[in-house]
């Protein structure tokens, strides 16, 4: 018994031709369809080039349109013409003219040979697919379709339409369950001749006509009726893409390819010199019974679709430009941002640096220039201090940020003093954390020794501002983890808030708090709330202080205690 | 011209006096698999045009008219676009820039046009990169047939700042070495390193400003804007070698550049101090995988 190939064959003939040589010349018969649309003299001239061989035939040839049926007559016209000619075969193996056989023919015969009543089709149900093109799968066996997909795509999509709307549907024949598979197949004999010789092949035939893609499902279905033992997959390593059209192998996937131990693959780009020249080369191993095992190129184009559909969280680029809410996370990766906390904590930057091992940042957004941790003038990715680009587009920058050091965790200051424009993209981002105490702004004014008048002016600016920067925090598509206390509740129990938040952060800072940060001196900062008040000010973002102190037996500039 | 075949990915440059970087560029594209070359010498008069006489693979048209006026040059190529492009795979890029795409180092740029064929995918995105020496510019000095790369071998790899344009729907990217250097009191003024270098022409088309947009603007969609990424290169811009100081003030007296030569002027001021645009954090160039992974380029579902 010997294995035949029927090859569908309509451009890169000389690739065709090569491959056809190579399976004829180890003593293995090929009928070749080339599609009636190649001209005369280029295929009078691939003719020439295999008229040598005895054992390759041409069949009639027919004009092929992807997803219509003409597909399927070529390969039933091929598939006759080599039962009929060439008595020796058992099993006939169906490939394109960019197939291209990746073990010796010789292991594929003993495969075979080894399962000789065994018919290699993919054939599975229409509800377990899911990789219909264009949604349609049960679709294709109940309408009509007479437009061409490729070329009238408007009217076919109406004419389905219409047809769902009028709920038009055709009956599928007597006993047929209509199967799906890869148009690439190994039948055995028996089978593809039962196919070929059904009585009620005319009535199947004149259904098929109108399913849409019948290559995908003629024999698919049919085999159903007459196999014995089908292993529902292909022999032929051939993977799709998200559009659904087959990815191509070139030179540099040859170590993948020949690992993957399949037997035939597509689709070969044809200019793939080194393919060719190795896989096409007279047996240089010793041959192996392995069997084919394509998992290490599904994942390498699983991986592919995944980016073409996903992409990279947080990367903006020429190829990948999100609209708002499409992202897939607007950053890369988790980030924290402090408000008032280097108010009301002197040392707050290096202690929570000591703690958590993370990059800490100063304001980035302040209004004179970027402050990167270091006192850097340029940060990870070459991105400027300069506060006039930073504003020019405040998202990006902060993006830039987050992707160029992918693998940290960022800390930064932020305020009321900054600038605001990036609020709102922190706000629904995912990624960011962000701890505010407000009111922390009055502290440093507090201890300044600026005019009374003008401090007032400060302090009612950056209360206007705070207060607009926490109704957009609290807003309802907030998608940030905030967190926000008042001074007064914050200093209340200061030491389980930052373990709270160092908790959160996670990193190295998971133990108890063992060292502290060193807090203001808030001795009569009551009063000085007062003064504000008398001034004409009301200061409530601090919660509230009373004016009479009780704790001034403290001792200035203490460090809270310890949370046992 | 008569050796052109269906299928021939096709090259269009303008240019003016660059006789040294030409074997370069040449080598580069040959290699990379352009098959014939479409020069306009804009009045050169350092052997440009007799050198690109003498390759078989390269067709050269000289004029002296006003660069400005022809819209920087994109007039002239239109037409030869239309003459010659029907149909082909165009690349459009400057003499100091060098494309690099996915797998560019194991595939020929014929395999990637056949891909985007198969995908009907018309046209081909990159970013600009502004490549630069470790060190003054006057100290990277380039000799003929050398590397460009090798010498401004440095690029900044993420601080590029990206808006849409929704008249003509590309992308307007900005950043880089001369947004940090030059414009960093005046980013809009920022030069735009959005480009679209490689795209089946059809004479219908026509590019807008320089290569950065096309009509029709469904062109310009080379980003995708559900979340993927479409597949994209790098476009590698070699300019900041010794050659540029005198360039710029002999560009600045000609004053035919885009914006009253705007760039030169900024660029002047900033080069006559022979500025050095190395930073710590600069990249060193390595291959498109790097770039890659650095989120410069995509493989997009290519693979």
């Amino acid at each position: 018994m010997s294995v035949g190939f029927v090859m569908l064959v309509h451009e890169a003939l000389d690739r065709a031709a090569q491959v056809a040589r190579h399976w004829a010349e180890h003593g293995k018969p090929v009928v070749i369809h080339v599609d009636k649309r190649v001209d005369g003299p280029t295929f009078e001239y691939f003719k020439g080039k295999l008229n040598d061989l005895g054992n390759v035939r041409f069949s009639e040839r027919h004009a092929c349109e992807w997803g219509n049926w003409s597909i399927v007559a070529a390969t039933q016209s091929a598939c006759e013409l080599m039962l009929d000619s060439f008595p020796e075969v058992g099993h006939v193996y169906l490939a394109s003219g960019s197939c291209m056989p990746l073990r010796p023919i010789q292991e594929l015969q003993t495969y075979l040979d080894k399962r000789p009543r065994t018919d290699f089709i993919e054939s599975v149900t229409t509800d377990e697919v899911d990789w219909t093109v264009g949604g349609l799968d049960q679709e294709r066996f109940t309408l009509r379709f007479p437009f061409s997909w490729k070329k009238q795509r408007r009217l076919f999509d109406r004419y389905v339409d219409l047809q769902r709307r009028l709920k038009l549907t055709r009956r599928i024949p007597d006993g047929l369950t209509p199967h799906l598979g890869s148009q690439w197949w190994c039948l055995t004999r028996r089978t593809l001749s039962a196919i070929l010789q059904d009585p009620r092949r005319e009535e199947f035939d004149r259904y098929f006509k109108r399913v849409w893609i019948p290559d995908e499902s003629y024999f698919q279905t049919l085999s159903r009726l007459y196999s014995t033992k089908i292993e529902s997959r292909s022999l032929t390593l051939s993977k799709f893409d998200f559009q659904g059209k087959p990815h191509v192998f070139y030179d540099d996937h040859l170590q993948l390819l020949r690992r993957s131990d399949c037997f035939v693959a597509r689709k070969i780009w044809p200019k793939a010199e080194r393919l060719y020249r190795d896989f096409l080369a007279p047996e240089a191993r010793a041959l192996t019974m392995a069997e084919p095992n394509p998992l290490k190129i599904d994942r390498l184009f699983g991986r592919a679709t995944e980016r073409r559909t996903r992409g990279r969280a947080g990367l903006y680029m020429q190829g990948r430009f999100p609209n708002e809410g499409w992202e897939n996370g607007k950053t890369s990766g988790r980030y924290s941002v402090f408000e008032g906390f280097t108010d009301l904590f002197a040392d707050f930057e290096a202690w929570i640096a000591r703690r958590t091992g993370n990059r800490v940042h100063g304001n980035l957004f302040a209004k004179d220039r970027v402050y990167f941790a270091g006192g850097d003038s340029v940060y990870n990715g070459a991105i400027s201090d300069s506060a006039v680009l930073r504003d020019y587009n405040p998202g990006a920058f902060l993006t830039n940020l987050i992707w160029n050091t992918r693998g940290e965790h960022q800390c930064f200051q932020f305020g009321p003093a900054d600038d605001q424009k990036i609020t709102e993209f922190m706000a629904t981002d995912r990624n960011a954390h962000i701890s505010v105490i407000s009111g922390a702004w009055a502290i440093p004014l507090f201890h300044s020794n600026q005019n009374f008048a003008d401090l007032r002016k400060v302090a009612a600016q950056l209360q206007r501002i705070e207060a607009a920067h926490l109704d957009l925090l609290r807003m309802g598509k907030t998608k940030a983890r905030v967190r926000i206390w008042s001074l007064a509740e914050f200093i209340e129990n200061p030491m389980e808030n930052l373990q709270t938040i160092l908790d959160e952060i996670g990193g190295i800072g998971q133990r108890r708090l063992t060292e502290v940060p060193m807090m203001a001196d808030l001795s009569g900062f009551g009063q000085f709330l007062q003064n504000l008040k008398n001034q004409g000010m009301s200061p409530h973002l601090m919660g509230d202080f009373p004016v009479i102190e009780d704790t001034s037996e403290k001792p200035k500039g203490s460090r809270p205690r310890l949370v046992k | 011209m008569d050796q052109i075949t269906s299928g021939d990915v096709l090259l269009f440059c303008t240019l003016r006096n660059e006789r040294a970087r030409l074997p370069y560029f040449i080598k580069y594209y040959r290699e990379m698999g352009i098959s014939h070359f479409f020069f306009v010498d804009n009045g050169s008069d350092d052997g440009t045009s007799e050198y690109l006489q003498a390759q078989a693979d390269v067709s050269v048209f000289y004029t002296e008219h006003s660069y400005k006026r022809s819209r920087y040059g994109v007039d002239w190529l239109q037409w030869l676009q239309r003459r010659f492009g029907h149909g082909h795979w165009c690349l459009t890029v400057d003499a100091d820039e060098f494309l690099v795409y996915p797998y560019c180092d194991t595939r020929s740029i014929k395999a990637l046009t056949d891909w985007l064929d198969a995908s009907s995918v018309r046209s081909f995105g990159s970013i600009m990169l502004d490549m630069y020496p470790k060190g003054p510019i006057s100290s990277a000095v380039y000799c003929e047939g050398e590397d460009p790369l090798k010498i401004a071998g440095w690029f900044d790899s993420g601080n590029y700042m990206i808006e849409r344009n929704n008249y003509y729907w590309n992308l307007w990217i900005q950043g880089g070495p001369r947004a940090r250097h030059f414009f960093a009191e005046d980013p809009k003024r920022a030069p735009a390193l959005n480009k679209i270098p490689l795209v089946k022409w059809d004479r219908r088309y026509a590019y807008v400003s320089s290569t950065h947009m096309l009509l029709p603007r469904g062109l310009n969609l080379v980003y995708d804007q559900l979340g993927g990424e479409k597949t994209s290169g790098c476009l590698l811009h070699a300019k900041f070698l010794s050659t540029i100081e005198q360039k710029s003030s002999e560009e600045l007296k000609r004053n035919e550049h885009f914006a009253n030569s705007h760039e030169y002027k900024a660029y002047h001021s900033g080069l006559s101090e022979d500025p050095d645009l190395w930073c710590k954090w600069s990249e060193k160039y390595i291959n498109w995988r790097q770039l890659e992974i650095l989120g410069l380029m995509s493989k997009g579902n290519w693979a």
